[in-house]
């Protein structure tokens, strides 16, 4: 069995004095989307963060490639082929949409191929092309954030509650896009707190609580398990839609 | 397809945003304003190309500051022994070249000038990389803790220069070619305050374009907006923080050199003297913005000279008085730079 593109065991994660994470671990493998799932305050943004680097897990480890990337430092990490687009999107306000691309495109010019084949998936950038980030609605932020995380090949995309705050029509918008992602062939580890979009989305699923992943396996299982579902995350998925 | 990708067919092109223009319609706005109050035409002439010219070497010198305290988050009370320690680095040009600023030659003139200022910057940038990582380094994060280990650092590189090269002020020659004015029937305009004003505008341009038209300008411009995303995009912002410092600190240097020649004495305290100014501009200005430090800096010394002239008693408090203003309409400045 070939080994996953991305594998933590038993990852901590403190910050300050907060213990964050008790023991992550799970793998995903190449070409997946996996959601994690979980409510508020159970450790999914500190999971990706500790990923990128951006806070350092206090023991355990994570291995990327077959690469151990645990103590790596955050640009090795993205260089290593990891985007992030965070729950906070991270644009650059100040810049243009073009400037936001440009500056993801690290190894140089970004290729026209690609930049049709994003523009495709978020036609709405092509209309702010020039103007400030700052200008865009929450929604095209959003576009912003992905594509500029896809403005260049990368291994695995780390995506944080792209959904949040989103209109119904610009979730699935993004639910769509996300599906020619997935088609592309691109790894995708997806947090998201809306159960709908998860489950449209996911071939995998994992749902953490207190630090801890409590349930991992085929998003096709929690779908269809609805007393799972609702001892999991108290919520059943035909309420949501 | 060029690194600035934008030009492909594909994309429907929009105008761009507007420009905030109300800042920058201060500066004449107040100029004209002023006409009326100083009276002579040809006086207003020769004090607003005195404050432009005044105006441009405060840029210069806080033009550094305000790029680290953006990007970098850095209050460093230190910048002014830059402006110092680069008025100084001129001794190092003009003790074996001292007759290149009598001679009779524009070349020879502005030959001498140049390598005083390319050595100030030189001086300055190594000792902005030393002082970063001996002393601002341990202290990011806390402004507290910057604000006394820069004055501290201050202290001590003002102790050291008396040391070098002893506490009694030192005169400098201004090279021949920028010594008396150019006469305009009643106007009068000095040479170097023009020169000053030429030099201003060069840098303020090519910064301007480094900023806004290279790869490097971009990250410096996004790194003041949100540091950890650039470095989730792979870049390492260490370096761009340790490459900001020094230029930020090569920039007080020629700072500093303009200010020498202008002032024609060095001291160590030279730099210190000026921070108040330069810090009143980089907050009218908006901190971390370039262009608002230079709109600051035209600002505030117009002012000075204005007011001098038509109320001399006012001028000692002309200054603060255009931050109070500015800062009630504008509370984060002319050109507020977004942040996190």
């Amino acid at each position: 069995m070939p080994e996953p593109l991305l594998q933590l065991d038993a990852v901590q994660t403190h910050i300050g004095p907060y213990h964050i994470l008790h023991g992550v671990s799970f793998g995903m493998p190449a070409g997946s989307l996996t959601m994690l799932l979980g409510r508020n305050g159970a450790g999914k943004t500190t999971t990706l963060r500790t990923i990128m680097g951006l806070w350092h897990a206090s023991s355990g480890s994570i291995r990327f490639d077959g690469r151990d990337i645990t103590t790596s430092a955050t640009p090795d990490i993205a260089r290593a082929g990891i985007a992030y687009v965070p729950e906070s999107m991270g644009i650059f306000t100040d810049l243009s949409v073009r400037e936001n691309i440009v500056l993801a495109a690290r190894s140089g010019p970004v290729d026209s191929a690609r930049l049709d084949w994003m523009l495709g998936l978020f036609p709405a950038l092509k209309r702010f092309w020039n103007l400030p980030a700052g200008n865009l609605s929450g929604g095209q932020k959003q576009m912003l954030a992905i594509a500029r995380a896809i403005a260049e090949p990368r291994r695995l995309l780390l995506v944080d509650e792209p959904t949040k705050g989103l209109a119904p029509v610009m979730v699935r918008s993004m639910i769509e896009a996300f599906k020619a992602l997935k088609a592309a062939g691109e790894t995708i580890l997806l947090v998201e707190q809306n159960f709908y979009a998860a489950s449209a989305l996911g071939d995998n699923v994992l749902v953490m609580d207190d630090g801890r992943i409590v349930h991992s396996g085929p998003m096709s299982d929690l779908v269809a398990d609805q007393a799972l579902q609702q001892r999991l995350l108290g919520l059943s998925l035909d309420a949501h839609q | 397809m060029s690194d600035m990708a934008a030009d492909t067919s594909t994309v429907t092109e929009l105008p761009r945003t507007r420009t905030d223009w109300a800042p920058l319609a201060l500066v004449p706005a107040l100029a004209l304003v002023a006409l009326p109050f100083v009276g002579e035409p040809s006086t207003w002439v020769t004090l607003t190309v005195a404050g432009l010219a005044m105006g441009m070497m405060i840029f210069l010198m806080a033009s550094g500051l305000t790029l680290v305290f953006g990007l970098m988050d850095i209050i460093n009370f230190g910048h002014g022994v830059f402006i110092s320690l680069g008025a100084y680095a001129t001794l190092l040009v003009l003790g074996p070249l001292a007759s290149w600023a009598q001679a009779d030659s524009v070349g020879l003139n502005l030959a001498l000038l140049l390598l005083c200022i390319l050595a100030a910057m030189a001086v300055t940038g190594v000792v902005g990389a030393v002082f970063e990582r001996v002393i601002v380094r341990p202290v990011y994060g806390s402004h507290l803790k910057q604000i006394l280990v820069t004055m501290g650092g201050l202290i001590v590189a003002e102790q050291a220069i008396h040391a070098i090269w002893g506490a009694s002020p030192i005169p400098i020659p201004l090279p021949g070619t920028l010594r008396g004015a150019f006469v305009l029937g009643d106007i009068v305009m000095e040479r170097y305050r023009v020169f000053a004003v030429v030099v201003g505008l060069a840098v303020f341009i090519a910064m301007q374009l480094l900023l806004n038209r290279t790869r490097i300008g971009l990250l410096i411009r996004a790194g003041v907006e949100n540091p950890e995303m650039v470095e989730a995009l792979g870049y390492r912002i260490r370096r761009l923080f340790v490459s900001v410092f020094v230029a930020g600190s090569a920039l007080a240097g020629l700072g500093g050199v303009m200010w020498a020649f202008y002032r024609q004495t060095l001291t160590a305290g030279m730099g210190m003297e000026v921070m108040v100014l330069v810090f009143i501009v980089i907050i009218v200005g908006g901190l971390g913005s370039v262009g608002g430090c230079f709109v600051g800096s035209i600002l505030v010394a117009l002012v000075a000279n204005y007011v001098g002239f038509v109320a001399p008693k006012l001028a000692l408090i002309s200054n603060i008085l255009v931050m109070a203003l500015v800062l009630i309409w504008r509370p984060q400045g002319l050109f507020p730079v977004a942040r996190r």
